[in-house]
Parts: structure tokens; sequence; C-alpha cells
């Protein structure tokens, strides 16, 4: 072994060390000084929250481990950084770990970490017992050269191979309701696409079978986008031609009642989860946090959460919510360091439900997040290459951070104008190559179907590149007043 | 006592200039300005008549002391013979007087002939531009970007990077050869340059032979040490008949220093002009150290070169740079009134070109006006809130002009090229040419009416400014399906 001590050894030097010092602390006054933070315990590893899937009886965690943000060799996430190898000892080593904690959920896809997750995640796995976890994967079939029956079910069978397993807990339509570019390079819309992809190939009834087979456990669909699709398949659900065991939606504090009011064409959470909920479907929970953003809110909003739970971790609300759903079989969470891994489980070992006071205060939370008008992306990457050669999430990215930090101009007249145009500006060239950013946007439109956050990218890029020119014209104009 | 003044106030102003140059964030420019506009060159082609007869009286006052405090080429002589360390070794040796003469009139012939650029190649100050533009300025950047990746780290946006591109080989390759030309014989002799083949320095000498106070010997002290002949960077001190050649003296003290007997003064004498012949003594080169100064002349360039390599981004679609269209008029910038103006006043000083923020402005490389600034749009346009070229020219040939005035200010037209137009000949929207148009000049319409089709740009000509913004945002690579044609007569729209 090297040198380096892992955060956990280190802790256990340092909290022994903290616990013999305030031992002589306490001696000295005479009072119990012990000071244990939560961050120095280990979380329990027996009481994880499990909740029970009526399909077949399983007790699924309710920490789901996303594995599309493995950790990659040098530090970061595997979809950042799609030169350098995933860290397998690292993927290994926090596999074990949530299993030891109770997590038994892990799903994956064959898109993952630019197609390297699935193979990861079947190498940690197959080094437990297969009847300690159950894995969930997805047939994610979106380029057209995928779309025909025997390439689907070769990618099915692939998944098999790359897990290790002889068959899946989950299986996921992976995307429906998102827009895909046809063979002929045509834009199909979420519906188009959806039959394309598993209706008119036949690939929903192949499915089915393969779940009479034994094959898959649970067969269900991940939604995104046109909530037409959504409806029409529990329709079908309803009307017995198809049976979806689960159903994989966004939810979180945010897109709870705000999805519609961010943008116009997303969906209400609280209408994903109650259809499903009243239809008795268990409800798998996707982006708990926004790929983050959750996580990082403006100050304000950390003070205020830090006033009610001064210990608990700004992310752990939103965690909390998701989880406080009874219909919610499980909250996956794409989580890059043991750290992520650790805070989650202590937040669902065991959950402590969002009372109602305090899902009215989260309300008012995603009021005041929503009120400060960012673009809701939250860097899936689904839009790039942009075949101009933007790069639209880092574009955006920019955007909001300039919002949460106070940065984004408003008016000529205030004092702060000079140093927010400065920051914004530069800022704006350090973060974003000149040539990939907003103003070569020619508005074509092809990563609008893309998103599954469903932003007009185009339109967006258009805002942001007027607000650009002007901030750059009116600094340097003292003569003109707007 | 004089040469320490002098000292101090050419290592100021040597600072200031070369300052000047490097900048490219625009601050300077509003404080030292002037260090440009008191050169005698742009000012002459300026008609700048005050700063022109400010300079005549400074030389008919205390000689030529212009050459040794105010032009920056003459400074950096003094710097680069002050490196050889070898004591000395200068000797007198008479005046070139046909040379000078005769270089000074071609020099004048092709500045009346209005090939500015020709005579710019002799002139000190812009000759010290170019290589400051040229070879100075993409150090200063590079470090610069050194210091703002650092400060990135530190989330301070104190500073920001700037790309280092080279503008023009043959422009690099001039300054880099009149660099190693003055460099060479700054090392040797001194002030050589500037008594030889400086039209300036000619024109100075002239003046200088009269001025009010200059170098005197005093025979009767003198014991004929020749210290002062000794350490004479222009070789104007002839001992034997203790005379001085005024039209020569750059009046920098160093003579004065060394006199052990109080045998020079800088006082009022009344002109005598006596010319003794000496045979020159032929002074031996260091060969070694002038390699040595060529050798790291190339390495400077080759640094320059390799700046040029952009970082690799990974997972984003490649970008192909854009290629310089063939302009049947280049377009020169709002303020130069016209080609001809611009051809007959600029000095090729390169200051515009250093100052661009845009990356718009780079040194012609037409024979007729090489090494004028000339404009292109293939990394940025003529931005609506920057008159900086303007507000810095030293010659007036881009003359001062003011937002507004620029706004209507037609430099060139917009000319659509069909064949490259993403809409006109792909199935794709566009239409970024007309959203990015300060002047409203373009519309997007559909071809003969037929709504089928996606739309595609119409210049309106008469109000097209020839900014470029649309040359340079269309997403047409490498040629831009639409560029500007300048004209040769700047106009009003």
């Amino acid at each position: 072994m090297s040198k380096k001590i892992d955060r956990r050894d280190f802790l256990k030097i340092f909290g022994g060390a903290t616990a013999a010092s305030s031992a002589v602390l306490s001696a000295c006054t005479g009072r119990n000084a012990q000071q244990t933070t939560a961050d120095q315990q280990e979380p329990p590893t027996d009481q994880m929250t499990l909740r029970r899937n009526p399909h077949t009886g399983d007790q699924v965690s309710l920490l789901g481990y996303g594995m599309m943000r493995l950790p990659v060799v040098g530090g970061g996430a595997g979809r950042e950084h799609p030169e350098a190898d995933i860290d397998q000892d690292m993927v290994n080593r926090q596999v074990d770990y949530a299993i030891e904690h109770g997590v038994n959920l892990f799903d994956t896809s064959p898109a993952y970490c630019q197609g390297r997750s699935e193979r990861a995640t079947g190498i940690a796995l197959s080094r437990h017992k297969r009847s300690e976890y159950f894995v969930s994967t997805k047939l994610s079939n979106f380029s057209a050269a995928t779309w025909s029956l025997s390439a689907s079910q070769e990618m099915f069978h692939n998944s098999l191979k790359n897990l290790q397993v002889d068959y899946v807990d989950y299986l996921l339509l992976h995307c429906c309701g998102l827009g895909a570019e046809g063979a002929d390079g045509r834009q199909l819309s979420g519906m188009e696409a959806f039959y394309a992809r598993f209706v008119d190939n036949h690939l929903i009834d192949w499915l089915s079978q393969q779940r009479e087979a034994g094959k898959i456990r649970n067969l269900g669909f991940s939604y995104h986008g046109d909530v037409e699709v959504f409806n029409l398949l529990l329709r079908w659900h309803d009307e017995g031609r198809y049976h979806f065991d689960f159903v994989l939606i966004e939810l979180n504090y945010l897109d709870w009642n705000f999805a519609d009011e961010i943008n116009p064409r997303n969906t209400d959470a609280v209408y994903l989860y109650n259809e499903l909920h009243n239809r008795g479907i268990p409800a798998l929970v996707m982006e708990p946090l926004l790929g983050g953003r959750l996580a990082n809110v403006p100050d304000p909003i950390v003070a205020k959460m830090k006033e009610r739970r001064p210990e608990d971790s700004v992310a752990s609300w939103a965690f909390r919510f998701a989880g406080t759903h009874e219909g919610v079989l499980s909250v996956l969470s794409g989580m890059t360091y043991m750290e992520h891994l650790r805070e989650n489980i202590r937040t669902y070992a065991p959950l402590q439900p969002i009372t109602q006071e305090e899902d009215d205060f989260l309300m008012e939370i995603a009021r005041d997040i929503y009120d400060l008008k960012t673009i809701p992306c939250n860097e899936c990457q689904y839009c790039m290459p942009c075949p101009y050669g933007i790069n639209i999430p880092a574009i955006f990215v920019h955007y909001n951070r300039m919002i949460k930090e106070g940065n984004l101009p408003h008016s000529r007249r205030s004092e702060e104008y000079e140093r927010q145009r400065k920051s914004f500006l530069v800022g704006y060239d350090r973060s974003v190559p000149r040539l990939r950013q907003a103003d070569h946007c020619v508005g074509c439109g092809r990563c609008v179907s893309h998103c599954p956050q469903r932003i007009a990218i185009p339109a967006e890029l258009h805002r942001i590149d007027t607000f650009v020119e002007n901030l750059k014209r009116n600094g340097l104009v003292p003569d003109c007043t707007q | 006592m004089l040469r320490k003044i002098r000292i101090v106030l050419a290592t100021i102003m040597f600072a200031l200039i070369t300052l000047l140059f490097l900048d490219f964030t625009g601050t300077l420019h509003h404080y030292l300005g002037w260090v440009a506009k008191v050169q005698l060159l742009p000012a002459i082609l300026a008609l700048n008549v005050g700063v022109i007869i400010g300079l005549v009286l400074l030389t008919l006052l205390l000689g030529r002391i212009y050459c040794s405090v105010i032009c920056p080429l003459g400074i950096m002589q003094d710097l680069l013979s002050h490196l050889n360390r070898r004591k000395l070794r200068y000797s007198y040796s008479p005046a070139m007087t046909v040379l000078r003469w005769s270089v000074f009139a071609v020099f004048v012939a092709t500045l009346l002939a209005g090939f500015g650029s020709l005579a710019s190649l002799l002139a000190p100050y812009s000759s010290y531009g170019r290589m400051a533009q040229t070879l100075l300025q993409p150090l200063y950047i590079a470090a610069n970007n050194l210091l703002a990746m650092a400060a990135e780290h530190m989330h301070s946006y104190a500073l920001y990077e700037r790309e280092v591109w080279v503008r023009s080989l043959p422009t690099l390759g001039v300054a880099l050869s009149s660099f190693v030309l003055v460099a060479v014989l700054a090392w040797r002799g001194g002030r050589t340059y500037c008594n030889t083949l400086c039209p300036v320095g000619t024109l100075l000498g002239l003046l200088a032979r009269y001025s009010r106070l200059k170098v005197v010997i005093d025979a009767d002290r003198c014991k004929g040490c020749r210290k002062c002949e000794r350490n004479c960077k222009t070789s104007c001190i002839n001992i034997k008949t203790h005379t001085v050649d005024y039209s020569r003296c750059v009046a920098c003290g160093n003579c004065l220093d060394h006199c052990s007997f109080g045998a020079m003064a800088y006082g009022h004498k009344p002109t005598i002009d006596r010319e003794n012949q000496l045979v020159t003594e032929k002074q031996s080169t260091n060969g070694g150290r002038r390699e040595f100064l060529i050798g790291t002349g190339i390495a400077l360039a080759t640094a320059a070169l390799a700046q040029e390599k952009k970082k690799v981004d990974g997972g984003l679609a490649a970008i192909e740079d854009k290629v310089t269209p063939e302009r049947h008029t280049p377009i020169t910038p709002a303020g130069s009134l016209s080609a001809s103006h611009m051809q007959q006043h600029c000095t090729a000083c390169q200051l515009c070109v250093s100052e661009c923020p845009n990356d718009v402005l780079r040194p012609s490389t037409s024979l007729n006006k090489f090494m004028q600034p000339t404009m292109s749009y293939e990394r940025g346009y003529c931005r609506p809130e920057c008159n900086r070229c303007a507000s810095v020219c030293p010659t007036g040939a881009i003359k001062p002009i003011t937002l507004a005035d620029k706004s209507s200010t037609q430099i060139g037209h917009a000319v659509w090229v069909k064949k490259n137009c993403l809409p006109a000949t792909q199935d794709v929207e566009c239409g970024n040419c007309a959203r990015h148009c300060p002047a409203g000049a373009i519309q997007m319409i559909h071809p003969a009416g037929d709504e089928s089709r996606h739309k595609v740009p119409a210049i309106n000509t008469a109000r097209c400014i020839g900014c470029g913004a649309c040359e340079n945002l269309c997403p047409a690579r490498p040629f831009s399906a639409i560029y500007v044609e300048g004209n040769e007569v700047h106009r009003e729209v």
C-alpha cells in the first residue's frame, strides 16, 4: 500500500486524537465535551429504509446506486472524462461499501459512461452473491441503427453478458417520450421516436416475453419529454395491453410543482407520481438532485436550510423529499465519490420523512429557486456535440453560476454593475472558448429533441447571446443610457 | 549629471512606449497615447503642428535630445550597445554625409510618392513599434496567459487570456531583420544606424548644428587622453582638432562624465564647422555574441509560432478555422477616410494592430501598403463599442472618430456568397448574420417568395457599415457565406 491514507483511515486517526484530546479537556473542565460530528461517524449498516416491490415482493433499498457517473482514474466522473479509464478499484470499493450498508439496487445502461458503465458494474457486482443485489439496466436504443428488432435484442443480450448475469431484475425502455433523429436525418417527435424504437419493431412484445421467460423480473420504462407518451403507456397498462411493473420518473422538490412553470413543455412531478401511485405502480426516482443543482443552491437558501437542520447537508433535503413519498420504490443517485455515498446512506438509514411543515418550507425554497430564472440544465451532455461546435452545457452553467453568485448585471445604475459585467464577460470567455459561445448558434434545433429537460436550447442561447451583446456594448458606451 | 538625467528620462520613456505597445487591455492608451504622438515622423504625417514646433525648438535649444530620450529605437540602441561590456571601443570617424542625405532623399521621395510603408522601413519609431508588436507582445501575452491561468484557480477575474497569433509573417520577418540589423550596428558601433540611415536623425542633425546648448571642448584644459572620444557612441568627437560633429551628437552626456580634467562642458558656443579627416579604425566584432543575438531572435519567433496551436477540448465537434477571403478592395478602419489617406499617412508602426481587441487589424502583405493595417474578420469583427485604433493612431492615418460617427461610417459592404450559405444549400435554418447585424442591414427572406424554402439573407447595402459581424459569425467554414468588400473611400450611411 502507498502512503496515502484514505478518508476513513484519516478520520479514524483524527477522530481518535480528537476523542483523546477532548477526554483530556473534559477532565479539565469537568464537563462532557465529547465531540462527534455526523461526518466522523460511519453510517449504520442495518438501518437502510427498504420499500417493497408489490410485483415481485423485493425488499429494495430506498437508496439506489446510479452507475452513470462512475469515477475515473485521475479523479472526476467518466462522463466528463471520456478519455480516462474507469477507476475499477474505486467502483469495486464503493459497490462493496454500498452493499455492506444495505444498498441493494444498482442501475446502469448500455449508454452510460460512453458505454463503459455496464461492464464496470458487472465486474463489481459479480464479486457478490446474486441474491445480495438487484440490477437494473435499460434498452438504450437511441440511434436509428439499433431500431431493428435484432439489433435491440443484441443490445439486451450484450447487457446480460456485460453484467455477468442470467437475468436482470429491472429493465427499462429508456427515455420514452424523448425525440430522436431518424435514419434519414429527420427529427422524430417523442411519440414517433417511441413507436420507431419499441412498437413498430415489436420490441416491447419481445421484452414482455422475456419477462415471462424470467430473463427480466420487472419491466418498466423511464420517461422524459412528451407527456402524451407517458399517458399512452399508462393507458396500455390500464387496458392490459402491456403491464408495467414500475416507472422511472424525474422527481425532486423543484420539479414537483414547478416543472411546467420553468418550462411549459414539461410536466410537474406531482402529476406523474400521482398517476403512478393511483395505479399502484411503484416509482423509481431519477434526478433527485437535478444533476447536482439542488446540492449547489444559492447561499441564502443554504442559510435557510441550515437554520432548520444545521448538521444536515443541503443535498439531504432533496433526498428526504424524494424518499418521503411512499409510492417511491427507490431513489437513484449517481454517486461518483465515497463522500456522497456515505452521506446519502446516512440520509436513508433510516429515512426521516419530511413533515408537512418541512414540505411547505421546501415548496417555498422551490419558489425561490424558480424565481432566480436559472436555466434548468443539469449538464447531462445529451445535446452534445453540437454540429456547430457550441459548448451548450458550459454556456448554461456559466449563466446559472453568474445568477447564483449574484453576478448577473441588471442595471447600469447599480454600483455593482462594472464588477458584475467584468465577472460575467471575462468568466464567459474563460468558461467557453469564443468559437464555442452562444453567438455561433444558428438555431438549427438539432439539440432540442435530445434534451431531457426539454429546454428550448436555441431560444435560450439566442437570449444569452443578446444579453452578452448588450453587456459588451453598454459597458463601453458612456453616453448610452439604456 | 546630464548623463544621469538622460538615462532616467530615457528609461521612463522607453518603458512607457513599450508598455503602450504591449498593453492589449485598452486601459493604458488613455494615459500613454501621448508618447506615440510626440514622435517626430508621426507628428509630421499627422500635421501635428504643436508637436513639430516643440521638437524643432527643443532641438534648436538642446541639440538631438530627441534621439536620446524620446526616440524608442535610439534608446534601444543605447541599451544594446551598453550590453557590450568592451569599454572604450569607439573612436572618431568622419560623417558619411553623402550616404545620409541620399538615404534621406529616397525616404522623402517615397513618402511624397505615397508609399508610406516603404518609407516606414527606415522610420525609427515605427520600426521599434513593429519589433515591440511582433516580437515582444507575444511574450507579454504568453506571460499574461500564465498569470491568468493562475488567477483562474483563485477565481479571480483580474486577468483574462488572449490568443497569441502571427498576424503577418512578412511583417514579422521585417521586424526581425530590422532588429538584427539595428542590434548588430549598435553592438559594434553604438549609434551607427542613427547617423547613417535614420532620416529623422539626419533631419535633426541639421538643426542640431545650430542648437543653443551643445557639447564644447576646452582645448586648453584637454590633455588629449581621448577618453571622451573612446566613450562616444556616435563617434562624433575628434580630439585631434578638439571638435564635435553636432549633426551626429545626441547630447547623451557620456563624454562629460568621462572627462577627468573638466575640459568638456555642455554649454553655448558659436557654430564651428570644421572637420578633419581621420582614418577610421575598423572595429572587430564578436561573432559569437552576434550569433547569440540572431539566435535569440529566431527563438522568439518560434515561441510565437508554437503558441498558435490550440488546446484540444475533447467531446466537442471540431471547428475548422476560417480562411481569409480574397477581397477586391481591402478594408481599412473607420476614421481612415480612404485607402489612399491610409496609405499616405501610415508609418506602419503597428500600434493599432497591437491595440485591436478583436483581432481584426493585421499588417497588410500587399506591396503598395506593406505592413500598413488592414482588416479581416476570421477571428473577430469590428465591434460597435470600440474605437481604440482611431484613438491611438499617432499619425492621423486613422483619425479620431466617435462611436456614433463610426456606427454611420460605411467602410465596406457585405456580399452574399450563395454557394456557401447553409440554408440555401442544406436543409437547415440559419439567419445568424441577420441576428447579429448591428446596422439592421440584413433581413431573412424566402428565396423567390417560396415559403417552403429556408430563408436566406437579403443585404441592404445602403445600411451596411462593413463591420464584419455577419462574416465572422457565419457558420460556413472555412469560407463564410457572407463577406465584406472594402470601400476605397469611406461613406456616410
